[in-house]
């Protein structure tokens, strides 16, 4: 393994004290807990507190979105593992300026867990929380039981139209159903062509044989729906869109915005070859792109893929994007 | 048969080595259903328990509870909240109690098991640690029912325990991150159930040699 590490077990604080010293003019460490990422504003009076969190190693997720008009604070999870139930807890409280705070997460079993403990936790506190779980990776569980999808890439959204929400004054219920009309309206789908390899285990967790391609890989790796020969970016591309548009089942022409996020070590040269016929079959079905995104968004290590999320967009979603953000991942 | 709580640290101390001796195995299992970290956050929090018991005079319950602190505050993911409120649920049922012995250490399993099934919808059959804990904790209860001493209700609850490890084998996984593979999880080993009966086994066996010792 070629890395750029000192101490794989103490990655995270390493990517950490970096993080704080290359953004320190707009984010900082909590001072109650280190592995809690707070804008230096929060929390901001009479504003409906945003956090998130997660496993490290989607970079620039999840610490990438703290920032005006997004997230108040994340707490930071080791590599692949939801953060403790404290360090969410500890985020919270960093949020909070009496008006509730909204936990918007990716809905895997850990966080679940964790966020859970922590909301206990805060009301203990007198502090109300309500939280919405992203669901965009149709690969992750079928139609029937959406509610059990996974959160990847398409959070984004999610933590934009909730934030966007909560800094025009909404109130904690407002912002709610913002987040949640953003996951509602947002499907994505991950490509692999090769492993990631956390830095602590050295070696990498799964193999994808030379040649071959898994669709709807998860984030960590999870195994797709299907391991098949590699095709052509077309033809990826073709899948992917594809996949995204029966399971959304548009009947009319549709408002979209398209996002596609490398995982870690995917060109982005590839994506925008991927990107070409994404939008060629898009526009040929006749819907609208109004808004595109190219770029590493939510990556996983140093996984070779790309995810595709796809976003229905109404007025009060585009209303909400427009809404100005700023933080480091993302404007 | 029983030891006093105040030896009883010896336990926790078992555990803590058990864990961290089987760091890259409890990974390399991991790595075929699941991400292939077990190994590196259970041994990283047990390991950091380990180090805070250093510094105390800790009794096997405070023992319990510093474990059950660190994993809640330090390690998250799914192992962090679920350990936590196993080794919560053991510190509680002991904390009061000067002596441990048979009766006490059944209290010890149902609390803990008791507060895991708060935590988590998970069943016999899902392919996780319920499949090894839920047995375990059931073998004790039965052994102990018909008058079982220590020993034996120990050894019965290994038994079923590992019977529960091998059950995980030929299951497709139903919650968490190996759900996704549905039948291809079948043939691999759960981690989650894997760490528990590395837990359950370190326990049994140290409190029996404090049991011999006595």
């Amino acid at each position: 393994m070629q890395r750029f590490v000192n101490n794989p077990d103490f990655i995270v604080d390493d990517m950490l004290k970096g993080y704080v010293k290359a953004h320190g003019d707009t984010i900082q460490l909590s001072e109650r807990n280190d592995r809690v990422v707070k804008t230096i504003q929060a929390p901001i009076e009479g504003k409906v507190g945003i956090v998130t969190g997660g496993g490290s190693g989607h970079e620039p997720a999840f610490l990438g979105y703290v920032g005006e008009g997004l997230v108040d604070a994340a707490a930071i999870g080791e590599v692949f593992a939801s953060p403790p139930a404290q360090s969410f807890l500890d985020a919270i409280v960093e949020a909070d300026s009496g008006q509730g705070v909204a936990c918007l997460f990716g809905n895997y079993a850990g966080d679940n867990m964790n966020v859970k403990m922590a909301v206990q936790l805060a009301e203990d506190e007198g502090i109300p929380v309500k939280y919405v779980t992203a669901t965009d990776d149709i690969a992750s569980s079928p139609p029937e039981t959406r509610e059990k999808r996974h959160g990847i890439a398409g959070g984004l959204f999610m933590w934009k139209a909730g934030g966007a929400r909560a800094a025009m004054g909404g109130s904690l219920d407002e912002v709610i159903a913002a987040a949640q009309k953003a996951v509602d309206h947002t499907r994505s789908i991950c490509v692999g062509l090769s492993s990631c390899t956390i830095p602590a285990a050295g070696s990498p967790n799964f193999t994808i044989e030379e040649g071959m391609m898994e669709f709807g890989i998860g984030h960590h790796g999870e195994p797709g729906i299907r391991v098949e020969p590699l095709k052509t970016a077309d033809e990826i591309a073709a899948e992917m869109t594809g996949a995204i548009l029966q399971d959304f089942g548009f009947s009319k022409s549709e408002e979209l915005a398209v996002m596609l996020s490398g995982l870690g070590a995917t060109p982005l040269m590839e994506l925008y070859v991927v990107y070409d016929k994404v939008a060629e079959i898009l526009t040929g079905q006749g819907h609208r792109i109004d808004r595109t995104l190219i770029g590493n968004f939510v990556t996983s290590l140093d996984m070779n893929g790309l995810s595709l999320t796809i976003v229905r967009l109404d007025e009060e979603l585009k209303e909400l994007l427009d809404y100005p953000g700023q933080c480091p991942a993302f404007k | 048969m029983e030891f006093t709580n105040q030896a009883g640290i010896a336990v926790v101390t078992a555990m803590i080595e058990a864990v961290c001796s089987n760091r890259d195995y409890l990974s390399r299992i991991d790595a075929l259903v699941g991400d292939g970290d077990h190994g590196i956050n259970m041994s990283k929090g047990f390991s950091m328990a380990g180090e805070e018991l250093g510094k105390l005079d800790a009794d096997m319950s405070e023992g319990l509870l510093t474990l059950s602190k660190v994993l809640v505050s330090k390690i998250g993911g799914s192992m962090g909240p679920l350990y936590g409120s196993f080794f919560r649920g053991m510190a509680t049922a002991s904390k009061d109690e000067p002596v441990i012995n048979t009766t006490v250490m059944l209290n010890m399993l149902q609390k803990a098991y008791g507060r895991i099934a708060m935590l988590t919808n998970a069943q016999v059959g899902d392919k996780t640690l319920i499949d090894v804990l839920n047995p375990a904790v059931k073998a004790y209860e039965e052994a102990a029912a018909e008058g079982g001493n220590m020993e034996v209700c120990l050894s019965h609850m290994l038994d079923a325990a590992k019977r529960g490890l091998e059950s995980t084998k030929e299951m497709a996984a139903k919650v968490g991150r190996g759900s996704r593979l549905g039948e291809r999880a079948i043939g691999h080993q759960d981690a989650g159930a894997t760490s528990c009966y590395i837990i359950l086994e370190a326990l049994a066996e140290a409190s029996l040699r404090l049991v011999k010792a006595d």
